[in-house]
């Protein structure tokens, strides 16, 4: 008797399949993959604004066709990032997907790329180097940066003008932070710096107190490499425990999704230097109107975050792309690919282009937190670095030799 | 359910069987055909997925249904299984990985699961309600941050990526056809173990116990090892999901076994019902279904609450979940054929 049940909702699902085929003819669907749920919520719905800033900008059509966006959600594990972006493509029937967010997502979509050779991956903000640099996927593009390149012109930075020698670090236990990590420190180490600590952190930890009574008590400055909520909870644990070190800041520990936090927070920020994708205080005037146009979208940031500036960068590059080869993917996605490897374009972050495993060369901006003049904390730009590309102008096979990212390597104690 | 049918007469109770036949008969007729006309994504990630977590929501169903022991240790039992096949199998994440053929690698996963579960069950059967709830959760959550910050064994946060599902027979047995027949495969083994193990000596001594443990210690019976046992039975039903599970996603990471997973079994098993075997895999298409598309009805921002919303009112409306809900809906049928006659 309940078997009826079953069968019933077996036949309904049956029936339901068959309904994927009704795409419009006259729209280009693209799958829009960010973290809707979990402890990155906030930076993938900014990743949202940014996407939607873009096409917007086009007034939501491409080629004279209009742009159909699928959303898909993931908690920033790897197997929800796969789960969605399978729903997107096998389901939804998308041949071009923007995202994710996260760094192992990006690893894992990457891999899940590599099965489905006919659909077209572009990368939301996922910073961890080995998504591009070992064992890439043919259709996976990235024109965000990296992790590490985030990190060009920091150590020296920190070495030079600031005059720190010893460095302890705090990030988070997986790949991204790696990448970051190890993009400070081989600046910082070849300068003639030390880095006698490391600490790992499980994302969305709430107790730091371990982990701030292992910082040496001799370190110049401590390097935090931390997002959202956890830098959050991390940096107020760390002025209630009395801690004084100056602080460096990893690219999205300083970002408007952290600056824009209440409470004394706010003392403890200023001044910490850090480098990243972008800048608050970018004078260009590309910048200006990016920041104007992303301000309309709903529950913007007083400035864009380098989510919403990543997927912008992402998405704008699709929209050049599609609109290059008139919005024809039926090919499946031959043409789109060709175009996309030899794209070149203006971001509101100054040129990008892509290096042979699709990754991007891009410029990146070293800042320093201050107070803005209504009150609200920004990104100083202190200086532009042009141009870095994913192997930080070190020739790529004395990089490769520095060996993969991991929470070992690299290491100068 | 089964002892209300054994206290049946006689010679009803053999209609009742022929009509379990048809019923099963029909059943699995329509899920032999549903590839004929289901898309390989509603094959694998609706219909695959579904029996998988029906697997493990039915190993849980087996504990609370029939031993009276609540438990969100299930996920971290499959992911035992799950670890062991990346561990002694192969894997791309240059981590252990002893490439040891399927055919030895599963049966020493299934069992390292089910050696865990009847641990588990050892440590928790003194207890009872919601002491057993709190100890398994309590299991289920350390697992998941011990798997998270080992990186010798469970390789951290990122975990084991790159594990392939076997080829024999000339068949790659994670292509959607023949997984889907894989996971089927499984879903009625299990289904059909689990509904002749209630029938059977093991069952009802499991049962009596359930209903009062006291009475039965007196007539003899060791209450502590049947429980355990029960357990050891899960853990078989549970580690052999954890293996699809793994091949189905290819990887295994702290997120699969995390607490949330572990709630998601138990939500899988209470709202299809922990009266009858089905009642875990009616729960998991209906939670899977909801998952995969709640998404497309609400938009990204409240997609959950949808899932939440939907969830309070079939427990709302019938504490017994979906099995309950026909089981009430259907004397008012009954009674309608009745009303609609002259």
């Amino acid at each position: 008797m309940h078997r009826r049940t079953l069968l019933a909702l077996a036949l309904f699902t049956g029936l339901t399949a068959p309904s994927m085929a009704l795409a419009a003819d006259d729209a280009i669907k693209i799958g829009l993959l960010a973290t809707f749920e979990g402890p990155f919520t906030v930076l993938g719905e900014d990743g949202e604004r940014g996407a939607m800033t873009a096409i917007a900008e086009t007034n939501g059509t491409v080629a004279g066709k209009k742009i159909e966006i699928v959303k898909g959600s993931s908690d920033a594990s790897p197997d929800s990032a796969v789960r969605a972006a399978r729903k997107l493509v096998e389901q939804d029937g998308v041949k071009v997907l923007v995202g994710p967010l996260s760094g192992d997502e990006g690893l894992a979509v990457k891999d899940y790329a590599k099965t489905k050779p006919d659909v077209t991956f572009i990368n939301g903000t996922s910073a961890a180097q080995d998504t591009t640099l070992r064992n890439p996927a043919e259709n996976f593009f990235r024109f965000s940066t990296d992790g590490a390149q985030w990190m060009a012109g920091l150590g020296t930075y920190a070495f030079k003008d600031k005059g720190y020698k010893k460095v302890a670090t705090v990030a988070e236990d997986y790949s991204f932070p790696y990448t970051q990590v190890f993009g400070f420190m081989a600046e910082f180490c070849k300068a003639g710096g030390h880095v006698p600590s490391k600490s790992w952190v499980p994302i969305g930890n709430k107790d730091f107190s371990s982990v701030i009574a292992a910082i040496p008590e001799d370190v110049d400055a401590i390097y935090v490499a931390l997002g959202g909520a956890d830098a959050v909870n991390f940096l107020t644990q760390y002025q209630q425990a009395g801690g004084s070190a100056p602080l460096i800041g990893g690219s999205i520990t300083v970002d408007q999704t952290v600056l824009t936090s209440k409470g004394k927070l706010r003392d403890v920020l200023k001044g910490t230097p850090s480098a990243g994708p972008t800048a608050d205080t970018n004078d260009a005037p590309a910048w200006k109107a990016f920041v104007d146009a992303y301000k309309k979208q709903p529950g913007a940031f007083p400035s864009p975050s380098l989510f919403a500036h990543g997927y912008y960068v992402n998405m704008k590059a699709t929209l050049l792309a599609l609109d290059q080869i008139g919005g024809d993917v039926s090919d499946g996605g031959k043409k789109l690919r060709e175009a996309l490897s030899k794209l070149s374009f203006d971001t509101p972050t100054g040129k990008v282009s892509l290096d042979k495993n699709r990754n991007a060369v891009a410029d990146i901006f070293l800042t320093e937190v201050t107070e803005g003049s209504d009150g609200n904390l920004l990104n100083k730009l202190v200086k532009v670095v042009p141009q870095v590309n994913q192997t930080l102008g070190i020739p790529e096979d004395e990089f490769m030799k520095l060996g993969a990212v991991n929470r070992d390597n690299p290491s100068c104690p | 359910m089964s002892l209300t049918t054994i206290a049946d007469g006689a010679v009803p109770q053999q209609n009742w069987l022929d009509k379990i036949g048809a019923g099963h008969f029909i059943l699995g007729t329509a899920l032999l055909l549903y590839p004929l006309l289901a898309s390989d994504f509603f094959l694998t990630q609706i219909a695959g997925y579904s029996m998988i977590f029906g697997v493990l929501a039915l190993s849980l169903m087996l504990l609370a249904g029939y031993g009276g022991m609540l438990s969100l240790a299930q996920i971290t039992v499959a992911g035992i299984a799950a670890y062991a096949v990346a561990i002694l199998g192969s894997n791309n994440s240059n981590v252990l990985g002893f490439g040891w053929p399927w055919w030895i690698a599963v049966p020493f996963a299934v069992a390292a699961a089910a050696v865990s579960s009847a641990l588990i069950g050892w440590i928790s059967v003194r207890t009872e309600g919601i002491y057993t709830l709190m100890i398994t959760l309590a299991i289920a959550t350390a697992t998941f941050y011990f798997a998270q910050q080992n990186y010798a064994i469970f390789n951290g946060h990122s975990g084991y990526a790159g594990i392939h599902a076997p080829v024999f027979w000339g068949i790659d047995w994670r292509d959607p056809k023949p997984f889907y027949y894989l996971c089927l495969g499984l879903a009625m083994l299990s289904y059909a173990a689990v509904l002749y193990g209630s029938r059977s000596t093991f069952g009802m001594t499991l049962q009596a116990i359930r209903d009062n443990p006291r009475r039965m210690g007196a007539l003899g019976y060791h209450v502590t090892a049947h429980k355990v046992f029960a357990w050891f039975l899960a853990g078989i039903l549970a580690g052999l999901a954890g293996v699809l599970l793994v091949w189905f996603n290819g990887r295994v990471s702290p997120g699969t076994i995390g607490v949330d997973v572990a709630i998601d079994i138990l939500i899988i098993a209470v709202i299809g019902g922990l009266r009858h075997p089905i009642g875990p895999f009616v729960g998991a298409i209906v939670v899977i279904l909801m998952q995969t598309f709640a998404i497309d009805i609400v938009g990204a921002e409240r997609f959950n609450t949808l899932i939440g919303l939907v969830f309070l009112a079939i427990v709302f409306v019938s504490p017994d979940g979906i099995l309950g809900l026909w089981g009430r809906i259907k004397p008012h049928l009954a009674q309608e054929s009745l009303r609609a006659g002259p």
